[in-house]
């Protein structure tokens, strides 16, 4: 948490001696709180404050990256409880297990179709951000072989699942270079786990079900030996207790800056689910409640495709809705003879209808009023989507040159607007389309004449 | 290392109102004297409530999906109701859906009419919705008020537009308002101060602060449901009603529920889909503090419930 100009005043040699070019060390503080200028100006500072400034400026839970290159993610450095404090920045990775006692054509066959899976939503493009290799079988033979195939196959980040450290290795040796997350250090494990990160400048996940000030005591081993990017399991599993230990922990790092567990969590909502709906559902719980990695039993589009949506809709900032450039857009390639429809640039709106137009089979005109990114109904309810703002919109925008008609299609949802508009804009036929976007095609091919 | 979890010192809690009664199951939902499921902080002494959707009329255009789950039932409230009892809701929501202007037009007498078979034809406790046009809501709750009288039902949508009318039939025959706003946390509260200055009593109200689908808005509600529920526990005793939120009727709307062609394949089986659309909305709100979710499908009431058992545990 950032220190306020009194609180780093506090740290400073109080002599006013100006080496740093300001008056006092006050009026100095002050501008180091506002970021205006380095600490590290003032050339008198001592060690222990510092110390206490570098603490203070560290994040309450550390960001970690998986992966390497362009192939990776970051997770952590998450400030708040509440999205509504400020807003969530880091979305949890989605990863899927791969069991290397899968047989090999079903594991390649698993690989390629999650490494190949990307799904559009209000013109975002997501998909899952990797694997997580599970040694299932013990073997470290069959574990490091089956690393070699996966990184043959793909570069995603990766999570290396094993206990024993000599797989581990054996592993790690198949993955140079792509910094995987190592899973995971234990009690019984914890030196060689920590030496593996060291030497092969791994993440490490540290993992211990007993309780948090067991686990806390192992982090602070990790990081006192050195490695300090870590992941932590507090092994809690089923929707209550994992809601309450994850809960427990951001509140711990971000209440208390308690740096031994403020790192991000790894969660499995898999473990112990009895179909693929309760996995997604835990699952959909660790989004919104503080999971920093997610790794998924199954892979299943019907059940993937939800979660990506609500880890959209959960780390969206609530102050910004997600919008698009107002304007005048071409859905196809439309002719001045095309249909032309209005819309509001809230981009799930946008995309909305404009994916329907691009299905439709009618190449269309879509005009884009700006509305502050509010939808349809929220912005005619907020006055932000009348006749005058839609009329305002076809006139700076030229609607009328790109088209050899006059219709002028409404959304269904906003009928009312009909008549004040035909005031506004006289020379142009109104038209009402449907409620919803899906019907636009069946409208458009009923009723379409320009 | 003695690690000390952080506990809140919350000064309020959320009311505990009850439905049904009198003859009929009673329910009870609210008490929590902390945020949804952190049992290690505070009691939460009642879990939250599965309500299963019934229509007075038959619904055209459901789901496939639905319609194979429900079969007959849909065309009949009675029976409906029946199953819903049978597929394990803790409470039916009835809507009234014909009295929309634009669906049939009824009035007072057929809302009489559908309100008793229903509570004939199941021992739950009941609530019932009009069609959320003011003016019908008026007349076809305040009929539902007088053949549902002492059976504790609850009665919505109340709007700040026609208060004072649910209201005063909530007063006259012992029954609980659902009071909706749009998503907005301080008309929330007005709209809770509004019906305490005409006489509800505080625990007779229930709070729908609009439900937004999963990919629909939900980003709003989830957001504005946690900080009524924050409101209500820092002391603020206008935010403290048990909230209520329309998930199955938001979540079958939205075309990743109805589309099963003409899709990217990378949406998946459109079953299991808006099965689990429903399931994650739902699941969201619970955890961001919803007191009744109201439900479609029942294989997804099937899952939250038993998601719920484990919550509660
Ligand atoms: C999320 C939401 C909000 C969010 C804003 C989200 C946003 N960025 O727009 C927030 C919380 C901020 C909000 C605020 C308000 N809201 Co609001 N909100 C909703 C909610 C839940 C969902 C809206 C949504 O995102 N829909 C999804 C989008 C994609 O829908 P859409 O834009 O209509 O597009 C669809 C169709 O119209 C069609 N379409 C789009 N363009 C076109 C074009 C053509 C040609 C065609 C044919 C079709 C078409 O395609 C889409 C898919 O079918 C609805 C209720 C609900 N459950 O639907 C209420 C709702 C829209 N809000 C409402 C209100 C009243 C408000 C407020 C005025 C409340 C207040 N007094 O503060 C404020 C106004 C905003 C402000 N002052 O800043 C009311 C409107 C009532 C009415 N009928 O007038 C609603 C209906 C809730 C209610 N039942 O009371 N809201
Ligand atoms: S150099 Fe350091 S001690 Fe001197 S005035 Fe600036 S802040 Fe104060």
């Amino acid at each position: 948490m950032a220190l306020t100009g009194i609180e780093i005043y506090k740290l400073l040699p109080k002599t006013n001696c100006k080496k740093c070019g300001f008056p006092t060390c006050l009026a100095f503080a002050m501008k180091v709180a506002q970021k205006g200028i380095e600490i590290t100006a003032c050339p008198d500072l001592t060690e222990e404050a510092r110390g206490a400034l570098e603490a203070a400026a560290r994040p309450p839970i550390r960001l970690v990256t998986v992966g390497s290159d362009e192939h990776k993610f970051e997770v952590g450095n998450e400030v708040v409880l509440f999205r509504h404090e400020k807003t969530f920045y880091h979305p949890p990775a989605l990863m899927v297990r791969v069991k290397d006692n899968l047989a090999a054509e079903e594991r390649d066959k698993l690989v390629s179709e999650v490494s190949r899976y990307s799904v559009e939503r209000v013109g975002i493009v997501m998909s899952a951000d990797g694997f997580a290799i599970d040694n299932d079988s013990r073997d470290a033979g069959k574990f490091a072989a089956c690393v070699e195939s996966v990184t043959s196959q793909v570069k995603s980040p990766l999570v290396l699942m094993a206990t024993d450290p000599a797989a581990m290795e054996a592993a790690l040796a198949k993955a140079a270079g792509r910094r995987p997350l190592i899973y995971a250090a234990t009690r019984d494990n914890l030196d060689r786990m920590v030496e593996l990160a060291k030497t092969y400048n791994c993440p490490l996940a540290v993992s211990e079900p007993a309780g948090l000030s067991e686990l806390a005591e192992l982090t602070e081993r990790a990081a006192q030996a050195g490695v300090e990017d870590l992941v932590i399991d507090p092994g809690a599993t089923g929707f209550s207790a994992s809601l309450q230990v994850l809960t427990q922990l951001r509140r711990l790092a971000i209440k208390k800056m308690f740096q031994p567990l403020g790192y991000p969590i790894i969660t499995f909502p898999g473990d112990g689910a009895t179909s693929v709906e309760e996995e997604a559902m835990l699952a959909g719980q660790h989004i919104a409640k503080y999971a920093g990695i997610i790794v998924l039993n199954h892979f299943s589009p019907a059940t993937l495709y939800p979660l990506l949506t609500l880890r959209l809709n959960i780390y969206t900032d609530p102050q910004k809705p997600i919008r698009v450039q107002p304007g005048i857009y071409q859905i196809g390639e439309p002719k001045d003879s095309s249909p032309l429809c209005v819309t509001t640039n809230f981009s799930l709106t946008y995309f909305s209808i404009a994916g329907e137009l691009e299905s439709s089979g009618f190449p269309s005109w879509l005009l884009v009023c700006d509305t502050e990114g509010l939808s349809v109904l929220t912005a005619w309810a907020a006055g932000k989507f009348d006749a005058d703002r839609i009329a305002k919109s076809v006139k700076e925008y030229k609607a009328n040159e790109k088209i050899n008609h006059n219709s002028l299609i409404l959304p269904g949802k906003v009928a009312v607007l009909r008549g004040e508009l035909e005031e506004e804009l006289p020379d142009w036929k109104i038209r009402v389309g449907p409620l919803e976007a899906m019907d636009v095609g069946s409208y458009l091919k009923t009723q379409w004449k320009p | 290392m003695a690690v000390e979890v952080p506990l809140e010192k919350w000064t309020g809690k959320i009311r505990e109102v009850e439905l049904g009664g009198n003859g009929r199951k009673s329910l009870v939902v609210g008490g929590a004297a902390t945020l949804p499921f952190l049992h290690f902080e505070a009691a939460i002494p009642h879990r939250p409530a599965v309500a299963m959707e019934v229509q007075d009329i038959y619904p055209g255009g459901w789901s496939a999906h639905l319609e194979a789950a429900w079969g007959d039932a849909l065309k009949d409230a009675g029976a409906w109701a029946r199953k819903a009892t049978e597929f394990g809701a803790d409470l039916i929501c009835l809507r009234l859906v014909s009295a929309h202007p634009e669906s049939g037009n009824t009035g007072a007498a057929q809302a009489k009419a559908t309100v008793d078979k229903v509570l004939s034809a199941t021992d739950l406790p009941l609530i019932v919705l009009g069609p959320e046009v003011p003016e019908k809501d008026n007349e076809v709750l305040v009929a539902a008020s007088e053949v549902a009288k002492g059976q504790r039902v609850a009665l919505g949508p109340c709007l700040e537009k026609n208060h004072r009318t649910i209201a005063a039939a909530c007063l006259a025959d012992g029954h609980v308002a659902i009071a909706k706003t749009p998503i907005e946390i301080n008309l929330a509260k007005q709209l809770n101060i509004l019906l305490c200055d005409v006489g509800m009593p505080a625990n007779s109200i229930l709070m729908d602060p609009t439900t937004g689908a999963l990919g629909y808005g939900l980003e709003y509600t989830y957001s504005v449901m946690e900080r009524l529920r924050l409101a209500a526990l820092m002391g603020d005793g206008m935010t403290a009603m048990p909230m209520i939120c329309t998930v199955g009727e938001e979540s079958w709307r939205q075309k990743e529920s109805r589309a099963a062609q003409g899709v990217p394949a990378s949406w998946g089986d459109i079953e299991r889909r808006s099965l689990v659309w429903e399931e994650l909305t739902a699941l969201s709100l619970l955890h961001s503090g919803a007191d009744i979710v109201v439900l479609r499908h029942p294989g997804v009431v099937e899952r939250v419930k038993a998601a719920i058992d484990q919550l509660m545990a």
